[in-house]
């Protein structure tokens, strides 16, 4: 495997550049790095287990969607709490989305709906695999799209300077950003360190100096060039801004932890994040349940870093997936079971949001997909492409997704 | 081939013998087998045998596989009934009683609490008695999820039958569970361990599919239980208690219908893989067929049964083949007949094993092989299992240390190395968990990753560092880091001879020059840079609170969460202990 490039090239540029940890210390405490580029920030979030869609951004003005679910549809706007937040006459938001609410009130949240995979694949591990790697129905695809756009621009000086480029709040490196440009996976900053005393930290490094293009070495060469950097920005110190308050979750700290890693001014540049749980087969519930639970810690956590990060998420953008939506209709044990198209939020200041993009097929039974399920208008590399191009600049779309032409642009930035 | 190269040079020698004349009868030789040449030393195919066929090597265990021979030791291994383990299983038996009981029975002991809460509304609230019951309990329910966790720790340490555990521990990740699918899950996985996959690991894996397809654990984790012939076909009985509608008819509208979660996996995990040529229509057969197949209430005992009132009684076509329609549970075995005998499944199960066994990418050849040794035993997962452990691939140079190790094997092959003894605390098993495989904690149905480049990465090597220097701080109850052979002896040894005892026992004797360079040096080989004391003697490092919370992980080395003591600063021997645990080639198996 060739990867991890940045070990030489960014230990290199730190020397030459003069980057000492007293600099970077002071750029913790807020201090701009002087001359250095507005850096374009995108967080990703991966809802593992296929998201149902429908009870996410309910189209309660179609008429088929009651006749669908008639235990678990979220009932239309209302005076009462428990129905759907109104969005544009036709589509509304869970419930539980309330907190995402002020964003799409201020034109920050763009829904996209009936967007997905092209494949018809029903499998979890297919379909995340697909929308990670960016090839639909291409299993032998090597890296994830996000590895590819590190790879394609990795000419870019600022990038290259730090091992924060890419970041996965994550025990293992996930699909989307395995590849050949360097990435780091952690599960807590907190714990990013080497817990040891004496030389012994320092002769562990020397186990792994000679940095190969072996997996094993090249993972421990690039841990010890990160500790060191981290250790310099001191993100222990950190307090969220504006008051905002993540939820006691692990998705809520892992979100907390990106808004430390983006104030730390340490090069982030893409961070990842995924949150489990939405695979409802049974029991999803509506207004209340498990789906909601699930959907307030998702909107919560979200809420918390778009008003932690405040005037910054002019240079964020926050871009939600899952592998699938679900079956347009309940199944037998008050859930859904896997489907098709699904629905994803765009969120940032530079977002054209406050209206749900996307062509609505509709959910007459003749307008279902393969008569059972949500049909697809978007693929989901126009929405990949059109963020990574209008946000973090990519030009090499070829490279990032290989073979595919957009139908036309959604306009979300 | 190789065998008409032998009878070849038989026939030079026969010639040669006649020809020279001096009457000696040729004797008829019988024809051997002859092994395949390997390409790893005598002393490289034994540290890779332990390596990759039992959990690493325990002190003493080089020298005894040397002496019997590896490929006698792999036999041996390859019967493990044939191995007595007496002491480890009376171990078992004192340290982890709940174990092999039933999920009824575990139920029935330690009541769900959502069920004593629920009582207790239905009484009008809590009372104080309400709340003792509920603590204990929660405590039981505790202290049953830790038996199963630190079991199959304990036995990857101490059970002599080690190629069982580790064909058992890829069969619990190829028919992988979650405890958290529901609060019923947790009663369920001992049975299924200990059970369903353990005792069928090596035998015909038709049964082993069959057991688990029966089993409380798979029925629950993938939804079967609750998997019933929709509203509008006709089902093989009236309901239970005889309210209207008779056989044949459909059911009167009620809550219930097809789930096709197990019928899918059944398909791309368990059998034929995701390529292996089916579609959804095949999805929905087998999950059709498999209608009825559900567990017994917990009153009443549990376990499987079939009820025919579930059951989708119409004909279904699955995978180009009608399944007569009304034959109840026949339909569902006759599904689970045809995929275990499927070509595709033959494929799929051989490359698994293949990849476990040899290399993240073996080579189609030995998958080949494999699949058709599968095919040819009727689906006989020892002799597939022969097929590839005894193979040149096996035991090529390429194969030598290309594996990177999971957590489960840093923990459980350290723990061997140090001479551990298999500690009935949960703290082995919270160990593996905080270096990412919490123990039944893989939530999606695919289990476990098996290829080094998903489970490599900067936070993982940092883990698996911290993991090395916690055991060579002695934090790691059970696991002495002076436990290894001779260890005592070397304390007051040269250095030379300190790293040479320790890579024998921790690194099967082998290193590259440059880690060696490293053990050897007594002073700071990075001196002059800047960072060593930066990163050295920081406080604010502790053990990784436990993220998921299986079995309540904690931080290891006593007290833990986030923020433990720091640790001493490492001296002499077990300094040298802790860079090798931390070493590249301790990463490797």
């Amino acid at each position: 495997v060739q990867r991890r490039y940045f070990v030489k090239s960014g230990a290199i540029a730190l020397a030459t550049m003069g980057l000492s940890p007293t600099f970077l210390r002071k750029m913790a405490f807020g201090m701009p790095l002087p001359g250095a580029a507005k850096g374009k920030i995108l967080v990703c979030l991966f809802q593992r287990g296929a998201a149902d869609a429908l009870n996410v951004v309910v189209p309660f003005g179609d008429k088929s969607y009651y006749q669908l679910r008639p235990a678990i549809a979220i009932p239309a706007p209302s005076s009462s709490v428990r129905s759907a937040l109104d969005l544009d006459g036709f589509f509304g938001l869970h419930p539980s989305l309330a907190p995402l609410k002020p964003l799409w009130d201020r034109g920050m949240l763009a829904p996209i709906h009936a967007v997905g995979s092209p494949s018809s694949t029903r499998s979890h591990f297919d379909a995340q695999d697909y929308m990670e790697s960016g090839t639909p129905d291409v299993k032998g695809t090597a890296d994830g799209w996000l590895n590819r756009y590190l790879a394609a621009s990795g000419t870019c000086e600022q990038c290259k300077v730090t091992p924060f480029r890419a970041v996965s709040m994550a025990p293992q490196t996930p699909r989307i950003l395995q590849g050949n440009a360097a990435t780091v996976a952690m599960d807590s900053i907190d714990t990013f360190s080497v817990r040891t005393g004496g030389d012994a930290a320092s002769r562990l490094e020397a186990l792994y100096r000679t940095g190969s293009a072996d997996i094993v070495q090249g993972a421990g060469n690039e841990m010890f060039e990160a500790v060191k950097m981290l250790r310099s920005a001191n993100p222990q110190q950190y307090q969220p801004g504006n008051g905002a308050e993540y939820p006691r979750s692990q998705f809520g700290n892992r979100l907390r932890q990106i808004a430390q890693l983006i104030k730390s001014n340490v090069g982030l540049e893409i961070a990842f994040a995924d949150i489990g749980g939405w695979d409802t087969h049974v029991n999803q519930g509506g207004v209340q349940g498990a789906l909601a639970n699930r959907l307030d810690d998702f909107a919560q956590s979200i809420a918390a870093l778009t008003t932690d990060l405040g005037d910054a998420m002019e240079n964020v953008v926050i871009l939600t997936m899952s592998e699938f939506g679900r079956m347009a209709r309940q199944n037998g044990n008050g859930g859904t079971d896997h489907g098709h198209a699904g629905s994803m939020f765009v969120i940032g200041g530079g977002v054209k949001g406050g209206k749900v993009l996307g062509k609505w097929p509709g959910l007459a039974p003749e307008q279902l997909f393969e008569g059972r399920d949500l049909a697809l208008t978007t693929d989901f590399r126009s929405v990949f492409a059109e963020v990574a191009g209008g946000h973090l600049g990519a030009t090499r779309m070829d490279a990032l997704f290989p073979g595919f032409r957009p139908a036309g642009r959604l306009g979300l930035l | 081939m190789r065998r008409f190269q032998l009878m070849g040079l038989l026939a030079l020698l026969a010639a040669c013998s006649s020809g020279g004349g001096k009457g000696v009868p040729v004797q008829p030789m019988p024809v051997m087998p002859v092994p395949e040449p390997r390409e790893q030393t005598a002393d490289q195919q034994v540290t890779h045998a332990l390596n990759r066929l039992a959990f690493g090597a325990r002190p003493g265990d080089a020298a005894r596989v040397r002496a019997l021979g590896v490929d006698a030791w792999i036999e041996q291994q390859l019967r493990p009934e044939s191995i007595s383990d007496v002491a480890f299983e009376q171990f078992l038996g004192t340290n982890y009683p709940t174990i092999y009981e039933s999920p009824a029975m575990l139920e029935q002991r330690f009541t769900p609490p959502g069920q004593i809460q629920n009582q207790a509304a239905a009484r009008g609230g809590m009372t104080r008695a309400d709340s003792v019951r509920l603590r204990e309990s929660q405590q039981g329910i505790r202290q049953m999820t830790a038996e199963v966790q630190s079991s199959r720790v304990a036995r990857a340490i101490a059970s002599e039958r080690q190629l069982q555990e580790v064909v058992t521990d890829f069969w619990l990740n190829h028919f992988s569970v979650y405890d958290a699918k529901g609060p019923r899950q947790r009663y369920m996985l001992g049975e299924y361990e200990n059970r369903v996959i353990r005792p069928n690991a090596f035998g015909k894996f038709r049964t082993l599919l069959g057991a688990v397809a029966k089993s409380d654990a798979m029925l629950f984790y993938l939804d079967n239980w609750q998997s019933q012939a929709d509203n509008d076909r006709p089902r093989l009985a009236p309901p239970p208690g005889g309210r209207g509608g008779r056989a044949g008819a459909p059911a009167p509208a009620r809550r219930g219908g097809l789930n096709e979660n197990y019928g899918r996996e059944l398909l791309e995990l368990h059998t034929l893989g995701v390529d292996g040529g089916y579609t959804q229509q095949d999805v929905i057969a087998a999950a059709r067929a498999l209608t009825g197949w559900t567990l017994r209430g917990f009153q009443q005992g549990g376990g499987f049964q079939f009820v025919p009132f579930m059951h989708d009684a119409g004909q279904k076509k699955f995978l180009g083949r009608t399944l007569q329609a009304g034959r109840g549970l026949d339909e569902g075995e006759e599904v689970l007949d045809i995929v275990a005998k499927h070509p595709s499944t033959a494929r799929y199960i051989a490359f698994k094993l293949a990849r476990r066994f040899v290399s993240d990418t073996p080579s189609k050849a030995i998958v080949d092989r494999a699949a058709a040794t599968f095919t040819r035993t009727d689906g006989d997962i020892r002799e597939t299992v022969r097929s590839i452990i005894t193979s040149a691939e096996f035991f090529s140079r390429a194969a030598y240390r290309s594996k990177v190790k999971s957590p489960f094997e840093v923990v459980t092959s350290a723990a061997r190395a140090l001479g551990a003894a298999p500690d009935p605390t949960p703290r082995m098993a919270q160990a593996v968990g905080q270096l990412g495989q919490p123990i039944y904690g893989h939530q999606a149905p695919n289990g476990w990753p098996e290829t080094g480049d998903q489970w490599m990465n900067t936070g993982a090597i940092l883990n698996r560092i911290n993991f090395g220097m916690q055991i060579a701080a002695g934090r790691l109850p059970g696991a002495s880091p002076l436990g290894f052979r001779d260890a005592d002896m070397l304390q007051t040894a040269t250095r030379e001879l300190q790293v040479d005892g320790v890579v024998a026992a921790l690194l099967g004797g082998d290193v590259s020059p440059d880690t060696r360079a490293v053990l050897v040096s007594g002073e700071n080989p990075l001196a002059q840079s800047p960072s060593g004391g930066a990163m050295g003697g920081d406080p604010a490092m502790g053990g990784r609170g436990g993220g998921r919370g299986t079995g309540g992980g904690q931080g290891i080395g006593g007290g833990g969460g986030r923020g433990g003591a720091p640790l001493p600063q490492l001296r002499g021997l077990s300094l040298v202990v802790g860079l090798a645990l931390g070493s590249p080639e301790f990463q490797r198996r």
